[in-house]
């Protein structure tokens, strides 16, 4: 079976988030990385194939980003994928989540996965919604928010992570997954996986190539319309009590609760 | 010069980063404290490949060049320095001469284990009255029925003295005036690893004293050709340089980096300290003089990398990141106030970490004799 998973470049984790108001888009300049959410992706498919579980021929690393972006592909090698595909085009440049899983769909539907595996969230645009509008293009089981995945006879019993806890799921195969990070520790790559990455296949693809509507791509062909945006309010700074005498801190932290009507 | 880093580099950088925050930075204290070798992060760097960066990849070492070696080391140091030296001893001083000097059965035979990390390298060169000044080397090694019998001490040796450790290779007087490198296996009957050192800083790392009594090797565990071991250790302390640079780059910035956290979240007077000019000229000056260091290091691994003479620029590097490193994290302890003297704080190892940086490998005054003969002085 084939693996596909979904990967994106994203600003550092240590850099500071702005929106520009020039093109009332991210700020995505400075030093970056591969979305971390991705490398807990990257290693399900990682453990799926070395539990033996399922037979895994080819797990392959796909994203959609402008050229520097194949640096997200490169440590996604590194970290066990076996080959990966770049799409990149200028006139996908501003498109939104719809246009994005459009785009990334038509990839897919080219090789064909068994199963789309993706971090649940970017640590950029955090939308957590790019695998669902990919499997309803593919016309696939979605799961959002799993974290964890037992290989069963008919497909996958899948753990997805609730407010109020968990649900079990069972899901049959093709379904694309996107998974929280608590469903496992990513490895490190290894010094040989990183000096071996540029050898593994690379392959680069444009919007003719999978036969992307132009139209339906791009900042045009989005229909998320930025009007303005600001700052989040500033949380206050809370109330800090200093525990000298316990009984009285407990006796405080009642009040303060009492008073709010919380107990 | 090319100040861009590879995808390579970059990737190496970030695996050591994201390796030194999550696996060194939470043990890092206590190691420090109870003066306990870091067995397990070795045998995790060893996993990653780590253990040997700069080394062919037939041999087991990763295949990477000097650049990316320094950058691995810069970024331990930024978290421990302890962990740094360990590296850094190890790849550039124990395996360095086999590797460069060593026959194909040497190189066959340790190489594949040192790479990997399974085993440590330790090179003896220091003596209670030789240092740089191996001439003066009192350690003898005689030829005597198809074996070396060695006698002497060697002390300050690094990486010696650990369970894993697999051998050291040892300058020693083999004529009136001919200096030879030895390979000599622990173990060997009247090699002795003394008791380690109380240091001031460098916890966790293993520094002992060395002794040798009659101590038995076959005449093929010398490294390189006989005689010339003088020229061998001048090289190899050549490459021990850029190691040593990176580390105390890597001290320096992480040393700038708990001030700046520290002063950002400090208040005083009403405000973060971070906003008084005082601090911020610290920090400005630091992070200033922090990149300069950088560039000297990198250039040196550069020089290295493109089989230029590196001689000069490893020195320089190495006198620059030794006072930088002492310097920054004296103002890191110096920010954090009567914090930076209390151990809960990581400037406080630093603090001790940084000084023997201006002594190991080559003292300042050392260095300064290397680069004042460079320049014709």
């Amino acid at each position: 079976m084939k693996i596909c998973v979904l990967v994106k470049e994203v600003p550092d984790a240590a850099v500071e988030k702005r929106m520009d108001p020039n093109t009332k888009r991210l700020d995505r300049s400075g030093e970056k990385n591969l979305n971390p959410f991705d490398t807990h992706a990257i290693e399900a498919a990682m453990q799926i194939r070395e539990s033996g579980a399922l037979d895994v021929d080819e797990i392959v690393a796909v994203t959609m980003g402008p050229a520097s972006a194949f640096r997200a592909l490169h440590k996604a090698v590194s970290l066990g994928a076996d080959r990966s595909i770049h799409l990149t085009d200028e006139a996908l440049a501003g498109s939104d989540v719809c246009a994005t899983g459009y785009a990334l769909a038509r990839v897919l539907e080219a090789e064909s996965p068994d199963l789309v595996l993706l971090g649940q969230q970017s640590d950029d645009g955090e939308c957590y919604t790019i695998g669902a509008v990919v499997a309803d293009h593919l016309k696939m089981p979605s799961l959002t928010q799993v974290i964890k995945i037992d290989v069963q006879d008919a497909g996958l019993r899948c753990e997805r992570q609730a407010e109020y806890g968990y649900d079990t799921v069972d899901v049959e195969l093709p379904a694309v997954i996107s998974v929280g990070d608590a469903i496992n520790e990513p490895r490190y790559p290894s010094l040989k996986a990183i000096m071996g990455a540029k050898k593994k296949p690379l392959d680069t693809r444009s919007t003719g190539d999978v036969g992307i509507d132009a139209g339906q791509v791009g900042a045009d062909g989005s229909q998320v319309q930025c009007g303005s945006f600001k700052a989040p309010p500033q949380k206050s700074a809370g109330t800090i009590i200093e525990d000298e005498d316990t009984n009285e801190t407990v006796e405080k932290i009642m009040a303060w609760l009492d008073e709010r009507k919380l107990i | 010069m090319n100040l861009d880093l590879t995808d390579e580099q970059q990737a190496v950088r970030r695996l050591v980063r994201e390796f030194a925050q999550q696996e060194v930075r939470p043990v890092a204290e206590e190691l420090d404290r109870t003066k306990s070798f870091p067995y397990e992060i070795v045998r995790k760097l060893g996993e990653l490949g780590l253990m040997g960066i700069p080394y062919p990849e037939d041999y087991g070492g990763g295949g990477a060049d000097s650049l990316s070696y320094a950058i691995a080391i810069e970024e331990l140091a930024r978290v421990d320095s302890s962990v740094a030296i360990t590296v850094a001893a190890h790849t550039s001083l124990g395996t360095w001469p086999i590797y460069a000097f060593g026959s194909d059965e040497q190189k066959a035979e340790w190489l594949p284990r040192l790479c990997s990390g399974e085993q440590l390298a330790a090179f003896g060169l220091t003596e209670p009255e030789a240092g740089s000044d191996a001439g003066n080397t009192r350690t003898r090694a005689r030829s005597e029925n198809g074996h070396w019998v060695i006698n002497g001490a060697k002390q300050f040796i690094t990486n010696a003295g650990t369970d894993i450790s697999g051998c050291v290779t040892i300058t020693a007087r083999t004529g009136d005036d001919e200096i030879s490198n030895i390979l000599v296996p622990n173990g060997t009957p009247g090699y002795e690893v003394g008791e380690a050192y109380r240091k001031m800083g460098w916890n966790a790392s293993d520094t002992r004293p060395l002794a040798f009594e009659d101590c038995r090797v076959p005449e093929a565990n010398l490294v390189g050709r006989r005689g010339h071991g003088f020229r061998q250790f001048l090289q190899t302390l050549d490459g021990g340089r850029i190691g040593v640079s990176a580390m105390g780059v890597g001290l320096a910035q992480g040393a700038l980096d708990e001030a700046l956290e520290y002063a950002r979240e400090r208040s005083a007077f009403g405000q973060p300290i971070s906003k008084f000019q005082a601090i911020q000229a610290k920090l400005a000056d630091l992070s200033t003089e922090i990149e300069a260091a950088r560039l000297l290091t990198y250039k040196a691994a550069l020089e290295k990398d493109a089989g230029k003479s590196f001689s000069l620029s490893a020195a320089q590097a190495k006198l620059k990141t030794g006072r930088l490193a002492v310097r920054a994290s004296e103002e890191a302890v110096q920010i954090h106030g009567g914090y930076g003297y209390i151990e809960e704080y990581p400037v406080c190892r630093f603090y001790r970490d940084a000084k023997i940086l201006t002594i190991g490998e080559g003292t300042d005054e050392v260095q300064q004799m290397v680069i004042a003969r460079a320049l014709g002085a």
